[in-house]
């Protein structure tokens, strides 16, 4: 991507190296090396994961830089265990919500509101939960960490799967049908594939924000509680109580440095691959390419590496788990329908008992005037939210519409505004604490901008990739009739953009929300700033084991997450959708 | 008889049929406003050794028919048979290819083609060469590796056959097959698959193909039904005896050609304009023709060489427009009462002469006048705006209306033509965003 992209070797020796049958070409040889270097490296990694938790104190992080690639591994290892399992709990999920009306009827309500609650406030109870599932191992911290990420992935995954599934082709449905292939068969050969553009792409938006939360959850305070899991999550944190600045800069570095790694060895190569999977009948223009897709493609021991897989994917196809549904199944309609409402009334009744158990118990220490603090600070986390997005609107959309209106820059900053996106900004915070810290600011207003730090670079490439994508013709009529400025901006560009800064602002609002749980309050060694928010709000009430006010904290965030989404997000978007899409 | 289809199978007629489909319907459900049929006791029979066409418009029910055999879908009452066994659900003798080629974008030809034996089970080994000699049969050498968005549409209806094929069905189903390609791809295709078939080269024992196509129909078929619509129907069999390979130019064919015409135009019994599209009154279900469309065809019908009256054949050659789209325009233009259809011929009627003539505002007040005498739904919208004070009305209202009578997708379409037809004879207006009828057009 940055740094690597265009390594795209001279094409004539490769061939001729490609026609020398009998040696290993130079490909197998690099594809040879990644590939052991990733087995070791895994199973070092999940060899450390079941270590006692009484390592943790007798060898706690320390801030070293020879251990900081062991932290970064480590680091890593966390996300992918969450992406894996965030991919299982989609295809189960998903499927489900798919093929069963009366599971997507609970699914995908729930998914709906999951998407809008604040990851981190879910610490909390994780860690308490997980560490009682493992006792005395660091499994059960590991896991909590884990947790959080898998919780900040999941749902747009299993959104984007669903939507799939109810979208597949008529035409390649009623072929799937007709040749009686079975619910595996046409898991695997239709619905997967066709779903895989629209996963694969919210896997990786999923990934960029999850290193945000693998950072803010690898050290945690719980009460009394204090967990420092090896990783750069904690590398930072201590950093930040020693205030540290070299050991923040090599966070700083070591992050970028996995996450270019990561981008351009697992990232680039599965976009490559999965754009074949595009249903679309006629060949893109512009395909997406990845030095490593195109090496694995090119070597020869790679192929036979995979004639295994391949011989082994293929007898698993042949599996036919059940009998395919020969023809839509007629119950009768009245029956069904009782049990519709029978359902309906098992799940309200559901619903009704557990916000009663919430409320009972958020009631026990906490009465009715309580609400109104994290209201008021809902309110004004609300209005920085809006602020800063509009802020970084006024900025990004100018600059993205310019890049993006030149494809030679577009092409060269695009990437850069993908790994500024997943790059996690709260690694960035000392310096922003610092000199806040140093110029006797108000934290206030100057902590908030460390909300939009990260999310703002989805405004960026979003109205990039939507200036890119807008029509030749289109710009042509314009300057035809000699549309200028304002007349310009007002009828052609931002009508043709709309879709995508929508998409991108959507994203860093809601990911400003849950940023704000980490950046209205913030530290350096033993100084302290804080906000006056409903970030400040549940953080200081995890930090003091204050269950109740947690949950409330949540609750009301996940309230004015939804009511924001549903007051003004839907809105443009159903808008955008009507109105301003050019295809 | 078919003397120059030579198979190895019994001359058609002696054998048992394969596949017998008897007095299928098929309706949706509208609740208490009863229920709109699409197809109305269809019956079909398909023998070893035989083309048969289904032959009719969109709408007239003879792709739903299709599906049904193919085991699809279940139809609302009637039976299907393949070889004396009732279909229940898809058979695996029996192929489909389609009109949208449905070829997986992500699979490569040659993994396409093998598709079907793998959902049987077959081992790769025998997979692959079972697909390469179908690859081989159908001319697609040389494209094994190639993704489908790599092909032309003829090569990706190739690699459409070469999957149906290669399972070894007996009967192969085709459903509007050639209508996707372009005119010259579409013959190759035909010829060719002609060949194949005269030769005996196919596995395939019958073919059913839908069309809308009536000369391809004329080119391939032993047997044709011709559907009628409102509700779908067979209205007539025939056969054709011409030998394989058939000339288009053969006054025998023109001559075939011609009496279909005559039979699709003609509508048994019934006044000439009832029935003409689904449904009475407010709730008749209208097709989206543009006026633009029906200003063109009421124009070239009036003039040279023409002049008011046309033979369909020649003007739908003319126009280069198949029965599918010419047929909906010239229904229209017969519900407005611009143009008579009947026996295969168009001639318009004075108002269309008076519109042929007009200029554009002339033109619009005719439409409107006509609009509002022979389109009952849109009188009905006009007279609600007009009864209301504000001289608003929402659509979803009459949205709501229609739906009791037809399907969500009718309803929505119906709407949408009479609004198009009212906008353009500024009938009254439509503001999009608010979904509202209003009388009041931007000065």
């Amino acid at each position: 991507m940055v740094f690597l992209s265009n390594s795209q070797a001279r094409p004539s020796t490769l061939a001729a190296l490609a026609r020398d049958r009998l040696l290993p070409n130079i490909y197998d040889l690099v594809a040879f090396a990644l590939l052991a270097a990733l087995a070791v490296v895994t199973l070092h990694a999940a060899a450390a994961m079941h270590a006692p938790l009484s390592g943790l104190t007798t060898a706690p992080v320390t801030l070293d830089p020879a251990l900081l690639p062991e932290y970064a591994l480590r680091t890593t290892m966390r996300m992918f265990a969450a992406i894996i399992a965030s991919l299982i709990f989609t295809f189960v999920v998903a499927t489900l919500a798919a093929k069963s009306r009366r599971a997507e009827l609970v699914i995908i309500p729930a998914l709906d509101i999951l998407q809008s609650v604040p990851v981190l406030g879910f610490l909390t109870f994780t860690v308490t939960f997980f560490m009682g599932l493992f006792p005395g191992s660091q499994l059960g911290a590991e896991c909590a960490s884990i947790f959080a990420i898998f919780t900040s992935q999941a749902w747009n995954m299993a959104f984007s799967f669903y939507q799939s599934l109810r979208t597949v082709p008529r035409d390649l449905d009623e072929v799937s049908r007709s040749f009686g292939l079975s619910s595996w068969q046409r898991f695997w050969r239709l619905e997967a594939p066709f779903a895989m553009p629209g996963l694969v792409w919210n896997t990786m938006m999923s990934m960029s924000g999850g290193w945000f939360f693998v950072v803010a959850s690898e050290a945690i305070t719980v009460g009394d509680t204090t967990v420092q899991l090896p990783g750069l999550g904690s590398w930072l944190a201590l950093a930040i109580q020693n205030q540290d600045f070299a050991a923040v800069a090599w966070a700083v570095l070591a992050m970028a440095v996995v996450i270019a790694l990561y981008d351009q060895l697992l990232f680039r190569p599965i976009v490559a691959w999965a754009d074949k999977f595009r249903f679309e009948q006629t060949a893109g223009q512009q395909r997406p390419r990845s030095w490593v897709y195109a090496l694995a493609r090119r070597t020869r021991l790679f192929k036979r590496l995979m004639t295994p897989f391949a011989w082994l994917g293929s007898r698993v196809l042949l599996m036919r788990l059940r009998r395919p549904a020969s023809m839509a199944a007629k119950a009768a309609p009245e029956a069904s329908k009782l049990l519709d409402y029978a359902w309906l009334g098992l799940i309200m009744a559901l619903g009704a008992w557990a916000a009663w158990t919430a409320v009972a118990y958020v009631g026990q220490s906490l009465s009715w005037s309580d609400a109104w603090d994290p209201l008021a600070r809902g309110v004004v986390t609300l209005l920085r939210v809006i602020v800063l997005i509009a802020l970084a609107s006024i900025i990004w959309v100018p600059l993205g519409v310019w890049i993006g209106l030149r494809p030679a820059v577009a092409e060269r900053v695009q990437p850069v505004a993908q790994f500024l996106a997943a790059f996690p900004a709260n690694v960035l915070f000392p310096f922003a604490v610092v000199a806040i810290v140093s110029t006797g600011a108000s934290p206030n207003i100057w902590l908030s901008p460390l909300m939009v730090l990260g999310t703002q670079w989805y405004i960026l490439f979003n109205v990039i990739a939507g200036a890119s994508a807008f029509p030749t013709d289109l710009r042509e009529a314009a300057a035809v009739y000699q549309l200028r400025s304002w007349s310009w901006w007002r009828r052609v560009m931002l009508p043709g953009i709309f879709p995508y800064y929508v998409t991108g602002a959507l994203t860093a609002s809601g990911g400003s929300w849950n940023a704000s749980i980490v950046a209205e309050i913030a530290s350096w060694g033993d100084t302290k700033l804080e906000a006056y928010g409903l970030g400040s709000y549940i953080a200081k009430a995890t930090e003091a084991g204050d269950f109740p006010r947690v949950v409330l904290g949540i609750a009301v965030m996940s309230l004015f997450v939804t009511l924001f989404n549903r007051t003004l997000w839907r809105p443009l978007y159903v808008l955008a959708e009507r109105r301003m899409r050019l295809d | 008889m078919d003397a120059s289809i030579a198979t190895s199978s019994p001359g058609a007629g002696s054998a048992t049929p394969l596949v017998s489909a008897r007095q299928i319907c098929q309706s949706y459900d509208k609740g208490a406003a009863g229920s709109l049929v699409v197809l109305d006791k269809a019956d079909v029979e398909l023998r070893p050794a035989e083309i048969v066409g289904l032959l009719g418009r969109s709408g007239s029910g003879k792709s739903t028919l299709l599906r049904a055999i193919a085991g699809l879908i279940q139809p609302s009452s009637g039976t299907v048979a393949f070889q004396g066994r009732p279909v229940t659900g898809p058979t695996s003798g029996i192929a489909v290819v389609f009109q949208s080629f449905a070829l997986f974008p992500w699979l490569t030809v040659l993994e396409n083609v093998e598709l079907g034996l793998e959902a049987q089970g077959v081992a790769p080994a025998e997979r692959r060469k079972r697909a390469l000699a179908a690859i081989d049969l159908i001319g697609l050498d040389g494209f094994e590796s190639a993704y489908p968005k790599e092909l032309s549409g003829g090569m990706r209806q190739r690699v459409g056959l070469a999957r149906a094929l290669v399972v070894h069905p007996k009967v192969l189903l085709m459903d509007e097959p050639f209508s996707a390609l372009d005119v010259l791809t579409a013959e190759t295709l035909r010829t060719d698959l002609l060949d194949l078939w005269c030769e005996g080269r196919m596995p395939i024992e019958a073919i059913l193909m839908v069309t809308h196509n009536i000369e391809e129909a004329v080119l391939m078929c032993d047997r044709i039904l011709i559907f009628g619509s409102n509700p779908g129907r067979v209205i007539a069999e025939l056969r054709v005896d011409l030998p394989q390979p058939r000339n288009r130019l053969d006054p025998a064919f023109r001559t075939l050609v011609e009496d279909i015409y005559a039979r699709m135009t003609a509508r048994a019994g019934a006044p000439a304009r009832d029935g003409l599209f689904p449904g009475t009154g407010i709730a008749m279900s209208l097709p989206r023709v543009s006026t633009n469309l029906m200003a063109g065809l009421i124009e070239a019908i009036a003039a040279e060489p023409y002049k008011g009256a046309a033979d369909l054949p020649p003007l739908a050659a003319q126009l280069h427009h198949e029965i599918d789209d010419l047929f909906p325009v010239a229904e229209t233009l017969q519900l407005l009462r611009f143009a008579d259809l009947e026996g295969g011929d168009i001639r318009l009627t004075a108002p269309g002469l008076r519109f042929a003539d007009g200029n554009v505002d002339e033109r619009k007040r005719l439409f409107a006048q006509q609009l509002s005498t022979y389109v009952p739904l849109a009188a009905h919208i006009r007279r609600v705006l007009d009864e209301r004070s504000s001289h608003k009305a929402p659509a979803g209202r009459f949205r709501d209306e229609l739906e009791d009578h037809m399907s969500e997708d009718y309803a929505a379409t119906t709407l949408k033509a009479v609004t198009n037809w009212a906008r353009y004879a500024e009938y009254f207006a439509y503001d999009e965003s608010a979904d509202l009828f209003t009388l009041e057009n931007p000065s």
